[in-house]
């Protein structure tokens, strides 16, 4: 890093930099140089890490009147819905930003993807990201669980089922998972133990994220290593924190609409009725966010074949940077991979859709198809594109790309000697 | 690209909220103008009176509401009685209390800071005394029915003769609304079964409107709020996000300049 | 000189969204904090009935009232006279005995120590009153303090009598 050698000015300011280089830390991140193309793609990183801080706020604060006990836990939420002063503003907003939280991380995950951000150097970081992504889904299972709700009871019986079709010690896994034959008291409470837990390893996780990050600095939309400092960046404030400043407000006003007026649209009107062990609801159905790996999972006919398919489809990724065999990052110099990407895109849509419908029929089918589809992009497409596609020329810095080829460009050099 | 890659997602996002949304079977159900619907929806306060009379002579019978209190009844963004009616509704209620001193449970009228009294002391009873079919807590049961309020007025109206062919047990009633159309409550209302204080006409459409205005509010107290709120909300965000792009341009502007 | 304005405008633009942000971010904490607050079921529980008609003379009930305890004591003769002979002068906390029990034979008050909150025991200290344990505050017969730590007189809440026989507290 280039601010090794930073001083602060003040006589007490290098008195405490010395023995804690926190004021170091600070001007490494406000003058981290960052590649000023960044489209606003770029900006569901800052969007994510106001999520997690927005979720652990008001998780916290909901934390202080809910009763994590299979007789209380729903009449605690009705409590906090009537009578907790702003405790309805408080709840909606912490149910709904688990889907805002979901809908920025896919962005996120998809902007790497179209970028190339996974690459060498930067495998670590995305390795960490997907272990977030495990979290946050870990995270948001507990949470719906915890008011107790039909939903939340049968979600929570289904998801845990999962680890039967482990062969052997399968049936034992569940019954220590849930603390008796069935969910019941001692699942809740242990849920919403690790419902607190996670928000905080996926925080120390965001650190690590970040750090890696300001190794090799950010990817960038061309996707070529440029030099930093230098003309190709900018420093992170107040050019970045001001554009991300404002693409988070875009993202509040979303956020905002459904806290205010939707508040219950993204859930599942079951779960407005206690948990009942005698009654399942008719149609079982996840959140939105696990749609997509909850058709792979049903489209596999065989119980643990069908876990196991699921498990990987996230852990594939995992191996992505080596499954990705290109040089060439960004596939906007990547035609055919460009093609693919948006294929994969309406594939991992169309699981979704078929998550929410039933398992039958052409539903069944079409997400057979789908699934096979996910696996062949990563395990077949991916590696044998790096070798077959012809790329385009990449240049040579991101100034290039911003004016070269256009009629503007002498315009601009006419404009900038006039400036100067 | 950049636009159909935006595109794309926004319309996913919704596609996967309606799919879930609508992924019960469709229903056409009747419609009304519901008065607490839009930016600005605000209870009718005459209707969540009458609907609070159509409750308690009617549904209370059976149903309970045991996460309201009687106090809810007078305040902001309710039915908003008096604090004199509300009291006195509460006191036309027996409590149960205690133990007092002598360990004893004793019956006293109800007070403000009381739960809606239950009409069975718990679950099995309840379904015991309705041919083992349990009559839902209406503490939320708009919110915990996928068509909502639609439903719910619906479901009142719906009663019919059975289509030839459909056989019902007793105690079994055809409701072209219900989920596998057949309901073990017998058509609740009746037209002048309540007489409303206001002179409003007790037909059954009418005080289906009512009692789902009723329960509307028993389900989301704060609705009113949430929607005052909410507007501020929005046009502060949008006035903060006018400025912000302002300053980001005048700030990027730097870096242009130097290009 | 073209430089020059553009700036001044810009730092305008600049306080201007700094303000409108800051106002926003002061509006977002509020509701956190209020969360903390007693809550509207809880305001709702502001009274309690007390039958008294079994306390006899010299002896005390404690009932409870939003959380904390209520001392009833129906005061006999002596500890009445007691407490109205006081002088003012000898007090920590002057207050009236006519002005804390206003049926003098029956004394209600809050049963906490003004010190830090400990419930004081009945029938002891050095002036026949109440004694706190915790830290030896002394309270005389009208529940006043007279010795030790505790600044204030143990405090009468609002009750009324609502017939000969029952106290109606808050």
């Amino acid at each position: 890093m280039s601010d090794h050698d930073y001083q602060p000015k003040s006589k007490v300011g290098q008195w405490f930099n010395d023995r804690l280089p926190l004021l170091t830390l600070a001007n490494h991140l406000t003058d981290y140089p960052t590649p000023k193309n960044l489209n606003y793609w770029w900006t569901f990183g800052g969007i994510l890490t106001f999520c997690l801080i927005t979720q652990i706020i008001t998780g916290l604060t909901l934390a202080m009147h809910y009763i994590a006990h299979a007789d209380m836990a729903f009449e605690s939420v009705e409590h906090i819905m009537r009578d907790v002063n702003y405790g309805w503003l408080i709840r909606y907003i912490h149910a709904n930003g688990a889907s805002m939280f979901f809908l920025a991380v896919y962005i996120h995950i998809f902007r790497s993807l179209f970028y190339g951000s996974y690459k060498a150097p930067r495998e670590i970081i995305w390795i960490i990201g997907i272990v977030i992504y495990l979290l946050m889904m870990a995270a948001a299972f507990m949470g719906y669980v915890l008011p107790w709700g039909q939903m939340s009871f049968w979600g929570a019986t289904v998801i845990t089922n999962l680890f039967s079709a482990i062969p052997l010690v399968g049936e034992g896994i569940v019954t220590w998972l849930w603390g008796g034959y069935s969910v019941d008291n001692p699942t809740l409470t242990r849920f919403f133990t690790l419902h607190y837990l996670i928000p905080f390893l996926i925080a120390g996780l965001v650190i690590l994220h970040i750090w890696a990050l300001h190794v090799p600095g950010n990817n960038n939309p061309v996707g070529i290593d440029i030099k930093k400092p230098s003309k190709d960046t900018v420093p992170f404030h107040p050019y970045i924190v001001i554009k991300d400043g404002f693409a988070l407000l875009m993202f509040m006003i979303v956020f905002a609409f459904f806290v205010f007026y939707t508040p219950n649209i993204l859930g599942h009107a079951d779960n407005y009725i206690e948990a009942n062990p005698m009654v399942t609801p008719a149609h079982i159905v996840p959140e939105w966010y696990l749609l997509p790996f909850y058709a792979i999972l049903r489209s596999v006919p065989d119980k643990l074949l069908g876990v196991i398919a699921m498990l990987s489809a996230i852990l594939i990724l995992a191996a992505l940077p080596w499954l990705d065999t290109s040089k060439i990052r960004s596939a906007v110099f990547r035609p055919l991979y460009k093609q693919f990407y948006w294929i994969l895109v309406a594939d991992v849509l169309i699981l979704g859709y078929m998550g929410a419908m039933p398992a039958e029929g052409l539903y069944l089918l079409i997400a057979r198809v789908a699934t096979a589809y996910y696996f062949l992009h990563f395990l077949v497409i991916l590696p044998v594109l790096g070798f077959k596609e012809r790329t385009l020329p990449v240049p040579l810095s991101i100034t290039e790309p911003i004016l070269g080829g256009s009629p503007n460009l002498e315009a601009a050099k006419h404009t900038e000697s006039k400036i100067k | 690209m950049k636009k159909l890659f935006k595109l794309i997602l926004i319309l996913s996002f919704f596609s996967l909220i309606s799919a879930q949304t609508f992924a019960a079977e469709k229903v056409d159900y009747l419609k009304t103008d519901w008065s607490f619907k839009g930016l600005f929806g605000k209870f009718d306060r005459a209707a969540l009176q009458r609907g609070y009379q159509v409750y308690t002579e009617v549904c209370a019978s059976c149903h309970s509401m045991k996460y309201l209190s009687y106090r809810n009844l007078s305040e902001e963004g309710g039915p908003e009685f008096s604090e004199a009616a509300a009291k006195a509704i509460a006191a036309s209620f027996e409590v149960t209390d205690g133990p007092n001193a002598d360990g004893e449970m004793f019956t006293r009228p109800g007070k403000l800071s009381d739960k809606f009294v239950m009409p069975y002391d718990n679950v099995k009873a309840a379904q015991a005394a309705n041919g083992g079919a349990y009559p839902p807590d209406m503490s939320v049961l708009v919110k915990a029915r996928g068509g909502g309020v639609d439903y719910i007025y619906s479901l009142l109206q719906g009663y019919q003769d059975p289509p030839s062919g459909v056989t019902l047990d007793d105690g079994v009633y055809y409701n072209k609304y219900m989920y596998g159309n057949k309901i073990r409550m017998a058509a609740p209302l009746s037209d002048g079964i309540v007489e409303y204080g206001d002179g409003t006409n007790a037909s059954v459409e009418q005080m289906s409107k009512d009692v789902t205005t009723f329960l509307m509010w028993a389900a989301e107290p704060h609705l009113e709020a949430r929607h005052q709120m909410g507007f501020k909300a929005i046009v502060y965000l949008i006035i903060l996000t006018i400025l912000v792009y302002f300053s980001m341009k005048k700030i990027w502007s730097r870096v242009e300049s130097e290009v | 000189m073209s430089d020059k304005k553009p700036k001044k405008r810009r730092d305008f633009l600049f306080t201007a969204t700094t303000a409108v942000g800051a106002v926003g971010a002061a509006a977002v904490v509020w509701p956190m904090v209020d969360q903390m607050n007693p809550d509207a079921s809880v305001k709702a529980l502001a009274s309690t009935e007390v039958d008294v008609s079994s306390v006899k003379p010299g002896n005390t009930i404690t009932v409870l009232w939003r959380g904390k305890p209520v001392f009833i004591r129906r005061r006999t003769q002596e500890e009445i006279d007691e407490a109205r002979s006081v002088k003012m002068e000898e007090l920590i906390h002057p207050e009236k005995d006519e002005d804390r029990a206003k049926n003098p034979e029956w004394l209600v008050m809050l049963g906490v120590c003004t010190h830090l909150g400990c419930v004081p025991l009945n029938d002891k200290g050095d002036y026949n009153g109440w004694f706190c344990p915790c830290h030896g505050s002394h309270y005389d017969t009208s529940g006043r303090i007279r010795k030790g730590p505790a600044p204030w007189n143990m405090e009468v809440p609002k009750y009324e009598f609502v017939n000969a026989n029952t106290i109606k507290i808050g």
